[in-house]
């Protein structure tokens, strides 16, 4: 008998997880990417080729847009990681008591409000008749006013705010759990601050880092409103492309190639780094 | 580096001004939101044309406060129906999940549990094209075969829910699951040895121990459904959820009706985060 329910328990658990991974993920990217393989021919005519991916592989746009997408996100990450390593451990092992736990807090509040309120914030201080622009007149470095809006910079900058909690986070937890006695004994063994930052501190927080980064490329990566907001007509972002090719352009076959190849993107690049560094997903998710 | 180990006074100076800086840049964006919801002015820039509440309850043109713009309030209506549905699917399913990967050993588990993490790393945007192309072959395969027409198939508010409960669920499956670890079974074991059947001691032992989770998940979940852009983006049909009717109106220029709708949402979200803290704090 408790057999038998257990055995019932089991499947009734069982049954949601299924159902939710198999329609929900599993199947729908399947159904991309056969959509991806679609060539039309004709009217209502279809046959199965590589066709689509031969068009974002050779029009220049579609190619250099990935590239870009790409080499910029991983800009994102690694300047996100330089700015919020100090901070991170600041918080961990300077501030102490109410004053860690005050500055840890006002990091997690940006991420409690929307994206859009993010980057709503970032377009009123940047643009030309924005807080910055004023303020520079203001101090007398320029005498009218500036456009800060609307270029690679002003992306990089959103991203890297948007980012930033996903970085922060990671790193303190894994510097808080670093005994101070160890970084002592460093310094005792005749370590200058540097070498103790390579030997001791930077290895230690190896795991954080990592999570942090994979966490912050793949949000980068896959952003659609920092680029659009902040980005000029130039400055296009590949997610961008797939929004385009979907909703305004109506070929879903190109879209679904293109989510296709950055899902790839994204998954080869996390793959990537969960092997230099010998973590697995489920480690780095805790 | 460390409080115990002196450093020169120059050098802790410039990091302490490092880190305050740091503050500063986390808080700018916000704070002018924030200022500019009160400018008098139709334009949420400087200069400042002096305070007024009308863009919260102005009431007549040009300045409507958001308190009486009805594609305001109705896209606000939107998000809280669909966040609150997204935040019971998921908790549901994520307590279902998080019973399972705790207390069953079965073959595949790893892997499932893996599949169970990849929605996190799936962009947003492409998690929300799979499910539009998924469900619209649906829709046509069933009008080519049985000439009918399923209007939820279509973009609209329930591929919404359905696309955001289908990462928000991995969320909800491992805040649950990290308390849910932490049980002590012989409790329930306790339980069952004074006659209770299992479903009566998880309900009077289990579920009580893992109320701070499970309201923690559904505050999460709902603020995360709430603030979704990427995935609702794809999927959207005419009722538009407030993250995406904002976002067309800031396309078409922003007067400081946004501001306003903004610190209501900074507001909001505030509000809930602190519930999650006393919360959690409790246990």
């Amino acid at each position: 008998m408790t057999q038998m329910t257990a055995r019932l328990g089991f499947f009734v658990l069982l049954m949601p997880l299924l159902l939710w991974l198999a329609l929900l993920i599993i199947i729908p990217h399947i159904d991309m990417f056969l959509l991806s393989l679609r060539e039309r021919v004709g009217v209502g005519e279809y046959e199965t080729s590589f066709a689509n991916y031969l068009i974002l592989f050779t029009e220049p746009l579609y190619i250099w847009t990935f590239v870009r997408t790409a080499v910029m996100s991983v800009l994102a990450t690694a300047i996100t990681l330089i700015i919020a390593f100090p901070v991170s451990i600041y918080i961990a092992k300077i501030a102490q008591g109410r004053l860690q736990q005050i500055l840890f807090m006002l990091c997690l509040i940006p991420f409690y409000v929307s994206e859009l309120v993010r980057t709503f914030g970032w377009m009123i201080l940047l643009r030309e008749t924005g807080i910055v622009s004023n303020f520079v007149q203001w101090v007398g470095i320029v005498d009218r006013p500036v456009e800060f809006l609307y270029n690679d910079a002003a992306i990089m900058v959103g991203l890297v705010y948007t980012s930033m909690l996903f970085m922060v986070v990671p790193l303190v937890t894994t510097l808080e759990s670093l005994d101070n006695s160890v970084i002592e004994a460093g310094y005792d063994l005749g370590g200058s601050t540097l070498s103790v930052m390579r030997e001791i501190i930077i290895p230690h927080a190896a795991p954080g880092i990592m999570s942090g980064c994979i966490v912050v490329f793949m949000l980068s990566l896959g952003n659609y409103l920092t680029p659009i907001m902040l980005g000029g007509k130039d400055s296009l972002w590949f997610t961008e492309m797939i929004y385009n090719q979907f909703i305004v352009r109506f070929n879903w076959e190109l879209g679904a190639a293109f989510g296709f190849m950055l899902l790839v993107l994204s998954s080869a690049i996390v793959w990537a780094m969960l092997r230099l560094t010998g973590q697995t997903l489920a480690k780095t998710m805790e | 580096m460390i409080p115990s180990i002196p450093q020169p006074a120059f050098l802790r100076f410039t990091y302490g001004a490092y880190v305050a800086l740091f503050f500063v840049y986390l808080a700018l964006p916000l704070t002018v939101v924030i200022v500019f919801a009160f400018n008098d002015s139709q334009f949420p820039s400087l200069p400042w044309e002096g305070f007024t509440w009308n863009w919260f309850f102005g009431e007549e043109r040009p300045m409507i406060g958001a308190f009486h713009e009805r594609a305001i309030l109705r896209a606000i209506g939107t998000s809280a129906w669909v966040a609150l549905c997204v935040s019971v699917l998921s908790v549901g399913v994520g307590t279902a999940n998080a019973f399972l990967f705790n207390r069953y050993d079965f073959r595949g588990k790893n892997l499932l549990y893996v599949v169970m993490l990849l929605p996190l790393v799936i962009p947003g945007i492409v998690l929300g094209i799979s499910i539009l192309v998924f469900s619209s072959t649906i829709a046509n395969g069933l009008w080519d075969f049985a000439k009918i027409d399923l209007e939820v198939l279509r973009p609209g508010l329930v591929l919404v829910i359905l696309g955001q409960f289908s990462f928000i669920t991995t969320i909800a499956t491992l805040v649950i699951s990290a308390r849910l670890q932490k049980f002590d079974q012989s409790l329930e074991e306790a339980a069952l040895n004074l006659g209770a059947t299992p479903l009566e001691a998880i309900r009077t032992i289990t579920i009580p121990f893992l109320r701070p989770a499970l309201i923690g998940a559904t505050v999460v979940a709902f603020l995360m459904s709430f603030e979704n852009f990427n995935t609702t983006l794809m999927l959207v049909g005419s009722d538009a959820p407030l993250t995406i009717a904002m976002f067309d109106r800031l396309k078409e220029g922003s007067t400081p009706l946004l501001n306003a709708v903004s610190l209501l949402l900074i507001l909001g979200s505030s509000l809930l985060a602190l519930l999650v803290i006393l919360v959690q704090r409790k246990k």
